[in-house]
């Protein structure tokens, strides 16, 4: 499962393939789509919760709300189960589907929204090895700290096609790539713990202001 | 009916700063276990949104954990969980609906989507035992000030009033940082209240002119309190005296607690209702507690309350709601409910 995007995406794969998927995009119902999708994905195929023997999940980077409610049912059932429960980098999943895809010729890029005009993103060599990043930033200096302007996956690269080449398939990370990730080793396996990047923001209270005339 | 026939709810807490899990049969606490981000908000001055929502996915699998230990079951004891809905912080509300979800799923068990203001009033069967008639309640704390009429604990609650602006425990915070005391307020506030004399300085007490009471009988405002300390206290330094602390702190919690108690007493008198229950964390102010005995006692109301581990946010109050739910054959709430920051009171159970 994944929710650090718009995306709220569910897959059930039995280590050889993907038996059921389903995605629904939607940025502001990730707790109203999640556990609906988990239960329907393990109804397709004919599955039970006790058939599980893994949860992967994506850790972001992500808008942290909708993050969060992903690493929050996966750790939870992952409890509930007894069963391991592997953290994958979002963007290793989305440049994971752009191999797949697109079968890009070179080294690209995959961005993802981060809202305030910033892009999460990465680079990856033609293979969808991590070269550069996860990082946080305004999508306009990706080109200059990579010294080229690379072609693009996700949402990132349709909000700032100035600064990226061509858009590469796919918009969001899809949970049938991630499961398959994990089952091939394909990227870092990382405890499911978010990757925010961002402290929250808040500041200490200023001294007060004078409140007579 | 003896308790091990009871069903067994888990109650799941996140919609402020404290991580509660607690387990509940009928009217009967089993476990309370409460994580709490209090710590990490102190050099803010309050309660970072998200602060507390970082800290809630931290501490909600090992809380989970701690209150089935501490209830000395297992998760294939429980036969139903119950999460706070709303109302509440949007972020932190949200890692508990998940969690719960998840727990409800993983477990094949129903699922309760309640509301946290109820929770408080249920919190107080846990300790006294079902409430049979109808209640006011009044709700102290850093995030809400209310009245409320509960006709039914599982069905029916209604909003009489509530503040305007600051919720009481954040005026506490606000008022305790004008003088230089630590924060949480309340706890800093009642400590230089001790020494100081509650009738020095009379500050005044918001919403309750003539004008006022026609139209927000039952609400509270703090904001103008507030200012009216920060004018106090300025105008002393400004003339260079020394800011006489205990005075103003005793003199502020005296106005906070007689324009709470002195509407929630009206509240009773006016709807006929002779029980009040007391709850929030900021009912842990002696004064207030103090007060509200008081003037019940006068008016002739039975006052309840819990003791401070039930009065705070916590899991037990929502197991204790979910069971009262589930007492009743009310039908789970459906998977897809949203989290909801502003729930009214009116709707106890969400569908
Ligand atoms: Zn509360």
């Amino acid at each position: 499962m994944d929710t650090s995007t718009p995306a709220v995406t569910v897959a059930l794969h039995d280590g050889g393939r993907v038996l059921a998927h389903a995605t629904t995009v939607d940025p502001r119902r990730h707790t109203e789509l999640l556990m609906p999708l988990v239960t329907s994905v393990l109804r397709d195929a004919g599955a039970a919760r006790g058939d599980l023997t893994e949860i992967a999940v994506g850790v972001g980077p992500g808008p942290f709300t909708g993050l969060r409610v992903g690493l929050a049912a996966a750790r939870t059932m992952g409890a509930v189960l007894d069963i391991p429960v592997r953290g994958v980098c979002g963007l290793d999943v989305v440049a994971h589907g752009a191999v797949a895809a697109e079968s890009p010729a070179g080294p690209f890029v995959v961005a993802t929204d981060a809202r305030r005009r910033e892009v999460y993103w990465a680079a990856y060599d033609a293979s969808g090895t991590r070269t550069v990043g996860p990082e946080v930033g305004p999508a306009t200096a990706i080109a200059a700290e990579l010294g080229a302007v690379l072609p693009a996956a996700g949402a990132g690269a349709r909000l700032y096609p100035e600064a990226f080449g061509p858009a590469l398939e796919p918009e969001y990370p899809a949970a049938a790539d991630l499961a398959a990730v994990v089952v091939d080793k394909a990227a870092d396996i990382l405890p499911p713990d978010p990757l925010y990047l961002r402290r929250p923001d808040a500041t200490p209270p200023a001294a007060r202001k004078s409140v007579l005339a | 009916m003896t308790v091990t026939d009871q069903p067994l709810i888990l109650g799941i807490e996140t919609s402020c700063d404290e991580t509660g899990v607690g387990l509940v049969r009928g009217t009967t606490l089993l476990a309370n276990a409460v994580a709490s981000s209090v710590d990490e908000h102190v050099r803010f001055g309050g309660v970072v949104p998200e602060v507390a929502s970082r800290a809630h996915l931290e501490a909600i699998v090992p809380t989970l954990h701690r209150g089935l230990d501490e209830a000395g079951v297992t998760l294939g004891d429980v036969d139903a969980v119950a999460v706070t809905a709303g109302p509440g912080l949007a972020g932190a509300l949200m890692v508990g609906v998940s969690a719960a979800k998840a727990l409800a799923v993983a477990l094949d068990k129903p699922l309760y989507g309640v509301n946290h203001l109820v929770g408080h009033v249920a919190a107080e069967q846990l300790e006294n035992g079902p409430l049979t008639d109808p209640v006011v309640a009044l709700l102290v704390s850093g995030g809400h000030t209310e009245i409320l009429q509960v006709d039914d604990i599982a069905t029916a609650a209604q909003l009489l009033g509530q503040t305007l602006d600051d919720a009481a425990g954040e005026a506490f915070d606000k008022v305790a940082r004008l003088i230089g005391l630590k924060y949480p307020g309340g706890p800093s506030i009642q400590r230089a209240a001790i020494d100081g004399d509650p009738s020095a300085i009379r500050f005044p007490r918001g919403l309750t002119s003539p004008r006022d009471m026609d139209r927000h009988r039952y609400d509270f405002s703090f904001s103008g309190l507030k200012t009216a300390v920060a004018r106090w206290v300025e105008t002393a330094e400004r003339d260079g005296d020394a800011v006489p602390v205990a005075d103003v702190a005793a003199g502020f919690q005296e106005a906070v607690a007689d324009v709470l108690t002195r509407k929630a007493v009206l509240a009773c008198q006016e709807r006929g209702i002779s029980t009040m229950v007391l709850a929030g964390g900021v009912a842990a102010n002696a004064r207030l507690r103090e007060l509200t005995q008081q003037r019940c006692a006068d008016a002739g109301i039975e006052l309840r309350q819990p003791r401070f581990s039930l009065c705070t946010d916590n899991g037990a109050m929502i197991a204790a709601l979910g069971a009262a739910v589930v007492e009743r054959g009310l039908p789970p709430s459906s998977l897809d409910f949203a989290s909801d920051s502003s729930l009214p009171v009116t709707e106890v159970l969400v569908g």
